[in-house]
This record gives C-alpha cells, sequence and structure tokens, in this order.
C-alpha cells in the first residue's frame, strides 16, 4: 500500500511561498475562526510530484489500457479536447462576468444545445444537469409539472427491469411510484406486461434504449404509441446513446425526454467520479418546462433567458459543467455528422467481434447480434467453483480492467462488456484471449482465480466487512 | 426450523409454521449461497399487514440485491432484529439464527401452493439440470 500525502510530510517542510498578505484582517470571530493551523500535509515539491506519480502508474485508466466497464462507454479522451478546454479565453471565465463579455462562451453552449438537439431529434435541450442521473431528476420534474400544468393526476412510472439502476431511483426521488415491467425471451419489453401496467395513472415510461443487455427495442413503435394512447410521456435514458449516433435520432421515434451523458457518448473524462454532463432533451410540447436560464439568440448577439413561467427552475447553481460543454463541442465539430455516424458503427462492430471471440467460453445471454455492448455469464464455470468476480479479478492479474459485473440483474454471473469504438482490432483480440485463457484455467486450476488477483498493489479486498462495518477513516 | 420441515416458495423462502398460526419466513442455504455475503437487510415493521408475495423486504449482498416477497397474507408480529444488526447470521444459519419474520397468518390455506421439502429439492434439482444441459450444448459446439 502507499503512504498517504499526510504520512509522507514532515513539520516545517515547504513547498511553496505565499505573497505578502495586503488585505486587512477582517471580521471573522469565535467559534467560525480557525484558532489552530490548517491540517495540510507539509510537504516539499518534489515529494509532492513523487507522491501523484506513483499514484497515477498503480491507477488504472484510458490512457493504460481497455477499460470495457459495460454502459459506461470508457472511450479515450482526445487531447485537443483538453487543449480547447484550457484556452484561457475559456478556462478563465467567471460564470458572474456580464453577458458582452462572454459572448463567445454563451455561442458555444447555444451551439452545443443545437447540435445535440440536432443529433437526437429532439426541440430543445437544457445542458444544466451534472450527471446522467440528475438529467433524469430534471427529466421526471419536467414530466411531473407537464402533468400537473395539464390537471392530470399520474403518479406511476413504469420501468422496466433491463433499465440502468439509476431510473427507479430518479423516479422515487421525484415522488412518483416506479412499477417494473419484465423482459421476454428476447431480453426485450413484454408486451403484455407493459399493457397490463399501462392505465390513466401512467405518467412515464422510462426506457434504457438500447437496454442494458445491448439490445435495441424491436417493437419501439408499438412501445411508444401504446404509452402515448395511455396518455402517458416517454422518457429515454440515453447512457446508451453510443450505439445510435447518426443512426436513430430518437425524437423521431416519439421519445418525449431524454438525456445523453457529455461523459460517455460525447468523450469527456470520467474524471474520478466528475465533473460529468447529463443534458435533457424535450420534445416542442415541453419546452417551457426545461430549467431556466436558456441560451437565446437574438440579432446575432447571445443572452440568458429567465423568461418561462413553466420551468421546473434551476437544477444547477449558474450554467451546468461549462469545461466539459466546451470538450463535448470540440468533438461533435471535430468528427462532423458523418464521423459521429462512424463512431457508432464501429462501437457495434467492436461490441459484436470481441462477442463472437469470447461466446465459446462464456454463455452469452441473448445471442445474435447486440448493439454497443453485450452481456455474457460466467454461470458455465460455477461448476468449477468459479464466479465471475473471480473471472473479474483474474483480469486484474493480466493487467486489464475488468468489465461491468453483476449488472443486469436478470442474467445470472453478469459480465456486461463495452469495447467502444477507439479500440483496435488487435486491442479486442487480446482482450477476448486472456478472457479465454481464463475459462481455461478455470477447469484446470480454480485455485488461480480464487487467489487473484496476485499482480495488483492490493490483494482481493473484503468488500463484506467493507460494507458491513465501513472505516473510512486512515488514522485512528 | 428443520428444513425437512418447512415449505418452499419459487423465490427460495422457507415457512415454518408455529403454534397459533404463525409463519415464520426465512432464506433457504441456496438463496444464501447464491447471493453471497450478505451485508444489509431492510425488514417491515411489526405490526404491518401484507400479502401474499407482496415484497416486504430487501436483501441487500456485495454485487446484489433482491427482494423479500412474503409466502403468506397476515400481520407481521415479529422481526429479526439481529439479522438486521449482523447480516452475516443469515449466511452461516439460513434456518435458525438467520430468520426474517413471523406472521399471524390470515388463511393457513395459502400455504397449500407452496412446495414442500422434497419438491423445493426436486426444483433446485430442475435448475441444475437445466444450466446442464446448457453446459452439454456448449461442450458440443467446443
Amino acid at each position: 500500500m502507499s503512504t498517504t500525502i499526510f504520512e509522507k510530510g514532515r513539520s516545517g517542510r515547504r513547498g511553496y511561498r505565499l505573497p505578502e498578505n495586503d488585505c486587512p484582517a477582517e471580521g471573522l470571530e469565535l467559534p467560525v475562526q480557525r484558532t489552530g493551523p490548517v491540517g495540510i500535509p507539509e510537504i516539499g515539491e518534489q515529494e509532492a510530484v513523487r507522491h501523484y506519480m506513483e499514484l497515477a502508474s498503480k491507477n488504472y485508466h484510458i490512457e493504460k489500457g481497455i477499460y470495457p466497464l459495460g454502459s459506461c462507454t470508457m472511450k479515450y479522451n482526445p487531447v485537443v479536447n483538453e487543449e480547447i478546454a484550457r484556452l484561457e479565453g475559456f478556462a478563465g471565465l467567471h460564470p458572474a462576468q456580464r453577458e458582452a463579455d462572454v459572448q463567445g462562451a454563451l455561442e458555444l453552449m447555444y451551439g452545443l444545445e443545437r447540435s445535440l438537439s440536432e443529433i437526437c431529434g429532439m426541440h430543445s435541450f437544457t445542458l444544466q444537469p451534472a450527471a446522467g442521473a440528475h438529467g433524469e431528476l430534471a427529466g421526471m420534474m419536467i414530466a411531473r409539472d407537464y402533468f400537473r400544468n395539464r390537471g392530470e393526476e399520474r403518479d406511476t412510472v413504469i420501468v422496466p427491469d433491463s433499465a440502468h439502476g439509476t431510473n427507479p431511483a430518479s423516479v422515487v426521488l421525484c415522488g412518483f411510484k416506479p412499477q417494473t415491467i419484465v423482459s421476454d425471451e428476447r431480453g426485450l419489453v413484454d408486451l403484455d406486461d407493459l399493457a397490463a401496467h399501462l392505465s390513466d395513472r401512467t405518467a412515464v415510461l422510462m426506457l434504457t434504449l438500447p437496454n442494458t443487455l445491448g439490445l435495441f427495442e424491436r417493437d419501439i413503435d408499438r412501445i411508444v404509441g401504446m404509452v402515448h394512447e395511455a396518455g402517458g410521456l416517454i422518457y429515454m435514458d440515453g447512457a446508451n446513446m453510443n450505439a445510435l449516433l447518426g443512426i436513430v435520432r430518437p425524437g423521431e421515434i416519439g421519445i418525449d425526454i431524454m438525456h445523453v451523458n457529455l461523459h460517455k457518448t460525447f468523450s469527456t473524462p470520467h474524471g474520478g467520479g466528475g465533473p460529468g454532463a447529463g443534458p435533457v432533451g424535450v420534445s416542442e410540447n415541453l419546452a417551457d418546462f426545461l430549467p431556466v436560464p436558456r441560451v437565446i439568440c437574438e440579432d446575432g448577439r447571445f443572452a440568458l433567458s429567465y423568461k418561462s413561467e413553466k420551468t421546473i427552475g434551476r437544477v444547477h447553481p449558474y450554467y451546468g459543467n461549462f469545461n466539459v460543454f466546451v470538450k463535448a463541442y470540440a468533438y461533435i465539430r471535430t468528427l462532423g455528422a458523418r464521423g459521429l455516424r462512424e463512431v457508432s458503427e464501429n462501437a457495434i462492430l467492436n461490441a459484436n467481434y470481441l462477442m463472437s471471440l469470447i461466446q465459446e467460453s462464456y454463455h452469452v445471454a441473448f445471442p445474435g447480434p447486440c448493439m454497443h455492448e453485450f452481456v455474457a455469464s460466467a454461470a458455465n464455470l460455477k461448476k468449477h467453483g468459479v464466479r465471475t468476480v473471480d473471472v473479474a479479478k483474474r483480469l486484474l492479474d493480466y493487467g486489464l480492467h475488468a468489465p461491468t459485473v453483476y449488472f443486469p440483474l436478470i442474467v445470472d454471473e453478469a459480465l456486461m462488456i463495452e469495447p467502444v469504438e477507439t479500440e483496435s482490432k488487435e486491442t479486442l483480440d487480446h482482450f477476448a484471449g486472456v478472457m479465454n485463457r481464463i475459462a481455461a484455467e478455470a477447469k484446470e486450476d480454480p485455485k488461480l482465480l480464487h487467489e487473484a488477483p496476485r499482480n495488483t498493489p492490493v490483494r482481493r479486498l473484503d468488500e463484506a466487512t467493507a460494507a458491513r462495518t465501513p472505516d473510512i477513516c486512515w488514522l485512528d | 426450523m428443520v428444513p425437512e420441515e418447512c415449505q418452499f416458495t419459487k423465490e427460495h423462502e422457507w415457512v415454518f409454521v408455529e403454534e397459533g398460526n404463525v409463519a415464520v419466513i426465512g432464506i433457504s442455504d441456496y438463496a444464501a449461497s447464491e447471493l453471497g455475503d450478505i451485508v444489509y437487510i431492510e425488514l417491515p415493521e411489526v405490526g404491518s399487514h401484507v400479502k401474499q408475495m407482496d415484497p416486504i423486504g430487501t436483501i441487500e449482498a456485495v454485487k446484489t440485491v433482491a427482494d423479500i416477497f412474503s409466502p403468506v397474507s397476515g400481520e407481521i408480529v415479529a422481526v429479526n432484529t439481529d439479522a438486521v444488526s449482523a447480516p452475516e447470521i443469515v449466511n452461516k444459519d439460513p434456518y435458525e439464527d438467520g430468520w426474517f419474520v413471523k406472521i399471524k397468518m390470515n388463511d393457513p390455506g395459502e400455504l397449500d401452493v407452496l412446495f414442500d421439502h422434497s419438491e423445493y429439492t426436486e426444483f433446485l434439482g430442475e435448475q441444475e439440470a437445466a444450466d446442464a444441459d446448457e453446459d452439454d450444448m456448449e461442450e458440443e459446439e467446443e
């Protein structure tokens, strides 16, 4: 284990010098006034640099290798996007500056909103939500206010059992009641179960498309028709939009509300849990409910508009994670319409190629062509006493990141694999080779898997004790 | 509770009937081992009324979450707070210390739809056989 930067520190060491304080001492009194020194590490610059280099080299990241986490779209983050986001005219802005002084930033937000609307076939977007689940919540709030405004009492939201796990949570957070519907033998929405749950209480069907099995809903036209017939709206969780760019425009198939994840589909970094962005798009009849402020363009001048009586209000301080918008917009403009379509085509091709390489060693939950990801299962290794968690830990010994495991819940011993479009054939061949070798090891020497990982800085962690009696302090 | 004297649901819960039409509910050792290390259990309040197959609680394991479905209708008359504070006892001893709730049954006739122990064993056997079939197919492909 590495020591923390606090443990490396020694009293009195400094790696910085602060300028003289030329401000008069103002105002703070006890109890808010600090009485002792701030507890920051005392360390020289060289030690600080070495500390973070050591952590970075122990870490696993997309710059180091394939990161096939299903439904996470861990694609390469082009360096040019970072360069553009660091331009002083973007990076040096303060969100409280006058509109007249930040026309370029507003134009970029306007352009990104219009681009997303074009890509998704939606009427308009808000860029404010800071993540996918935040977008889901904003989308649910839009639906809630839409029905309130119409004087309709609709309190339930239908969520298929193949949806992302955040969907029912967002539903509950917004005050709706979630209802689960089952998947049929194809892994798609069971139309009979959908029909049985639709009623005049149904506010929304929340559909992950493609779903977490990596399958496109073949009956989407009928699903949309049934929900609209019942007076409900359709929300699309667009976290898997990497399968659809330039191929399907959700607005054109009748989706009313959707979110996209800029940190998945549009190549901005997932960066240690944030910041992300989960813009929400709506159809024309819902546009008035979007959060304010909206960026508008009048006579070539860009402005922030708060004029909306039906708005759900703000969902983020200021305007959202602006730095993320810059990177996503750079990505969209670099690739263009044709390039974006190629992104999805290659993502789908890579997933199907990888599936074909490992399907003799692992069950594929729903065989046949997949979209950008697929769900395999290690259930066939159970007879050797080996489970998915053992396969995942063994992958680490080979220097590879494991896929998403044990999700979706409807597949026993699930391994949810999304290779993304930026991985080469050689990388996919290598990953599949290791997966197949691990399946062989499971039969010949299961102990190797039970004891994995052996080659990582820490061995297998006791996740059960960590969850039962969490200890999150580094000092007693 | 002796497994042979319990009845079972397809959701791998067991029911043992005590005197006075009180049903004790837990999960089978098969369910406990499939879930893996259980880290959190949420159970209903004493005094709440439940219907057969209502979700009445949640079991959270390291990598998965499962609902607890009530095998019978009635009133919750006791919950096992020991299992809530130390969920590992469900993994260690699912039939004795690891029970979940006791339900005063409205209609003992509801028990008729449940498996007895030998039927449950057969049910588990069928599931494993289904897995084995898939394995055979796979080996043929190889």
